[in-house]
């Protein structure tokens, strides 16, 4: 019996998990894939956000401000990827001005520290690719950038090492109430725990409809984006956002925390659940749409293009806290943006609502700190010469693009929650998201993948379930 | 730091070739750097033949074309690094390269030859819709899967673009016994040679749909169809021209691009045409000493030719090495070669009168399939050549000779220019 069972292994997930673990609790985590950050944590605009957005009052707009003012004292404890490079809000009309002053007003009453509106003139010198017909803009200090692979991951990897369970492949098809416990009916097996956390992304209707009379609709919001190659890096240096307004509401333009531009995202509501298809008509919205902040957009550089989900909840409001009719089902749902952002505080939240309904002491074990995949590129060359001596491969670049090494892929597959496949490596350490896309080191990259599992080469997925690089050995079917 | 006269980046047909060259031209130290774990580059994995006719005069498969410039290189007792990759050239030819046993470590070269060769275009490049399942692979990381490591990426293909590796696919998957539906190409006509439609599509009764593209891709894990469609002269789609096609792999052999990662590091020009640098008659960058040959300068369409323009490239360094001063002298005169009217680039992009040899092939692509018309080239408003050619396209590389003798006769030569002109 778990004390705590968490549907979903995205960053609401993990970061719950995270933060439980400073808890004596035995908690499990049950994923319907194969890996960690595989819904919408791995696919959206990868922003931190500064917190005008949200209603003020609202819930998102409190967890948005709390989320952004810890995320970077966290990104040193979990080793991962933030930098505050500042967002830029951008009037495009001297008619709109007062829509711009609506939302620094909104800013102040969230709690948004440092926000100011600057002239065209100071918004040149922060952005010299900004559209002729920017007039102001809204610039907030605060907003930033970060991976959210990273995040989520190191999450994920600090909840294993201070004890808490990760089921994989595991999907949850319903539940039973049994005296003062839940039964998680599992594609696995049923698994019985106190408490239900439903942090299912784009799914979460669907677990709170299962349990509740009171019903929730989520509606998966797709969105298209592009990611340019990282010669585009200084294009722009912070994450620009077009005000929206009656002329529309645009899309944005930012760097990457690895240097990369993204630009996205679109936004088509749509049914299907796992509908992460592009589409022409998007993809030429997005493009469309891209040019409208800055000049010259590189557009030509496209690495790739993709889609996520947002999971936009009716309400347009996080839904965190005990069901009612459903005693010991906690929702952490409409998880939408800023979703990444909250992250964190969501975590924080979810970890008090259950503290409270638990009881639960501190687990003195409980480690904060946990150290990253090693990067070679941040060592001096003296440094990396000693580093290929002790552990030769560090000297064997496999990721010729992002200049990825084999002793980092092996890293990332044996360290807890390791990659188990190339999507897994792929937001482990980058190889294969560079501008040949894997063409060159798919091949390698399954090599050492079957090498250090110990399986078969045919037994290498790209991201799980039937997703096979391999079908067979040649003319094996002549 | 370890010194080497001329440091050449790539192993491949170009950097062994290059190496063979300079090594002839009386430079004893050079180093050969290899990121894989053999030399020969990607012709290891074109086991198919057609390989060495202007050469060696014989057809020769990939790996045996690339044994017999090892074998040249192994007499010529060349040195050479495997498994070493490079990570940065500096300016002033420090180059820092990496690789398991000495972990990294810095060359100071006289001289270095870019023989880097190019990458396929990918499906994100391509911003082709629909899901991002397994199957989606570049036509050449099948090709490394099958031939080199006897796996089968798929059962029932669909290919999208006419490229030579596309085609060749095409025959191998066949012939390891693979369905192969449909090749669509976006363009009205083929990227690839003519022979390799023939002999891997027409063959193997393999349909090649041109004007068509690839407008959606189903399958959320593995790829379970791909939808084609018409496209019209904008190479937009057509509604109501898409045909679905069952399969579970989708191979892409849409474009060759040079990488010249390295190469922009180092500050080396680079022509947005070819995305390769920007070379004199000599092959020599912007940068002093840094010379470029094979795929990393424009891709080509016969490994014949790679063989030859490193082979230039090889000289041309071993010259500069021997007398770089003179060498950079005659700079003052290089002439502009302006590529016009359907000639859409030119290597080299600048030729000197007075340092050129007797002859000079000046190699270039045309942007379209022009049916009777008339490759020219003027020496200032002055035709010089005019020949007559009863059909040129984008996936044949053409070429015109420049003699010495003739610049000689401009002495106030501003430009040479080259175009088709119709008939």
């Amino acid at each position: 019996m778990y004390d705590v069972v968490i549907i979903g292994a995205g960053v609401s997930g993990a970061a719950s998990a995270r933060e439980l673990s400073r808890y004596k609790l035995k908690v499990c985590v049950v994923e319907k894939e194969e890996d960690v950050c595989c819904g919408t944590s791995k696919a959206n605009s990868a922003i931190v956000h500064a917190g005008y957005d949200a209603a003020t009052g609202s819930l998102m707009a409190k967890l948005n401000v709390e989320g952004n003012q810890m995320m970077e004292e966290l990104s040193k404890e979990l080793d991962f990827h933030f930098k505050k490079n500042g967002s830029l809000v951008v009037c495009l009309h001297e008619e709109e001005m007062p829509g711009l002053k609506e939302l620094y007003d909104r800013g102040i009453a969230n709690g948004v520290k440092d926000l100011r509106i600057i002239d065209r003139e100071e918004l040149v010198k922060l952005e010299p690719n900004i559209a002729d017909e920017a007039v102001a803009a809204l610039y907030a200090p605060t907003g930033g950038i970060v991976c959210p692979f990273g995040m989520n991951i190191a999450f994920a990897e600090n909840a294993a090492t201070n004890g808490v369970e990760f089921k994989f492949d595991t999907e949850v098809t319903g539940f039973e109430k049994k005296d003062n416990a839940w039964i998680v009916k599992t594609s696995q097996g049923d698994i019985e725990t106190k408490y239900v956390v439903n942090a299912a992304g784009v799914y979460a209707d669907k677990f709170h409809n299962m349990v509740s009379e009171d019903k929730i609709h989520i509606t998966p919001r797709r969105g298209d984006y592009c990611l340019l190659d990282r010669s585009t890096e200084g294009f722009v240096t912070h994450t620009i956002f077009q005000l929206p307004s009656k002329f529309g509401k645009g899309v944005l333009v930012t760097p990457t925390v690895h240097g990369n531009t993204l630009v996205g995202p679109t936004a088509i509501d749509i049914e299907e659940k796992e509908g992460t298809n592009t589409t022409q008509e998007g993809i030429d919205e997005l493009i469309k749409k891209a040019g409208t902040t800055v000049k010259g957009l590189p557009i030509r550089q496209v690495i790739t293009s993709f889609a996520g989900l947002r999971a936009h909840e009716d309400g347009h409001e996080f839904r965190i806290g005990e069901l009612k009719d459903a005693k010991g089902f906690i929702d952490c749902a409409g998880i939408e943006s800023p979703g990444l952002t909250s992250a964190p505080a969501i975590g924080k939240m979810v970890a008090e609502i259950l503290k409270e309904l638990t009881g639960a002491e501190e687990n003195p074990d409980f480690v904060a700190t946990r150290k990253g995949i090693l990067d070679p590129k941040t060592l001096s060359n003296e440094e990396r010469a000693e580093l290929i001596k002790e552990k030769p491969a560090y000297g064997n670049i496999i990721c010729r693009c992002e200049m990825i090494t084999e002793g980092e892929i092996i890293d990332a597959i044996n360290r807890p929650l390791g990659a188990k496949s190339l999507d897994g490596v792929k937001r482990r350490t980058r190889a294969g998201m560079g501008r040949c896309q894997s063409g060159f080191c798919s091949p390698r990259t399954i090599e050492i993948l079957a090498r250090e599992r110990g399986v078969d080469p045919a037994e290498i997925t790209k991201s799980g379930g039937n997703s096979r690089i391999i079908v067979g050995i040649n003319k094996d079917r002549i | 730091m370890l010194n080497y006269d001329i440091v050449i980046v790539g192993g491949g047909p170009a950097g062994l070739a290059a190496a063979v060259s300079a090594k002839r031209n009386g430079i004893e130290s050079i180093l050969v750097l290899e990121r894989d774990k053999e030399l020969g580059g990607i012709l290891n994995q074109c086991i198919h033949n057609g390989f060495g006719l202007h050469t060696f005069k014989e057809e020769l498969t990939g790996p045996e074309y690339a044994g017999r410039f090892i074998q040249q290189l192994e007499e010529e007792k060349i040195e050479y690094k495997l498994n070493t990759m490079v990570m940065d050239i500096s300016e002033n030819k420090v180059v820092t390269a990496m690789n398991r046993e000495e972990g990294m470590f810095e060359i100071q070269a006289k001289a270095v030859i870019l023989a880097m060769g190019c990458r396929e275009r990918s499906r994100g490049a391509l911003n082709i819709p629909g899901y991002r399942p397994a199957g989606v692979y570049s036509a050449g990381t099948a090709q490394r899967l099958v031939n080199m490591e006897g796996y089968m990426p798929g059962r029932e293909v669909v290919i999208l673009g006419s490229g030579d590796i596309g085609l060749i696919m095409a025959r191998r998957m066949t012939l390891e016994g693979a369905k192969v539906k449909v090749v669509a190409e976006l363009l009205p006509y083929s990227g690839g040679l003519k022979r390799n439609i023939v002999q891997c599509l027409d063959d193997f009764g393999i349909p090649l749909k041109l004007s068509h593209t690839v407008v959606d891709i189903d399958g959320k894990e593995r790829v379970e169809g791909v939808t084609i469609a018409q496209v019209d002269e904008n190479r937009r789609p057509i509604p109501g021209t898409e045909e679905h096609y069952t399969c579970d792999t989708l191979l892409l052999s849409c474009g060759l691009i040079p990488e010249n990662e390295i190469s922009s590091g180092l500050g080396v020009e680079m022509n947005p045409v070819t995305s390769g640098p920007v070379v004199n008659e000599c092959l020599e960058t912007n940068i002093e000493g840094v010379f470029a040959c094979g795929n990393v300068l424009h891709v080509h369409d016969l490994v014949d030719f790679v063989s030859e323009e490193a082979k230039a490239a090889g000289k041309h360094a071993a010259e500069y090495i021997a007398n770089g001063a003179k060498h950079i002298d005659s700079k003052a005169k290089d002439v502009p070669i302006i590529a016009t009217e359907g000639a859409r680039y030119t290597v080299p992009k600048t030729i000197n009168p007075e340092r050129m040899d007797e002859k000079h092939i000046v190699r270039f692509r045309v942007g379209d399939v022009y049916k009777n018309c008339y490759v020219s080239v003027y020496l200032n408003d002055k035709r010089v050549i005019h020949r007559k050619r009863p059909v040129v396209a984008p996936g044949e590389m053409e070429e015109v000779v420049l003699k010495k003798e003739e610049l000689a006769a401009f002495p106030d030569l501003s430009q040479i220019t080259v175009k088709i002109e119709e008939a």
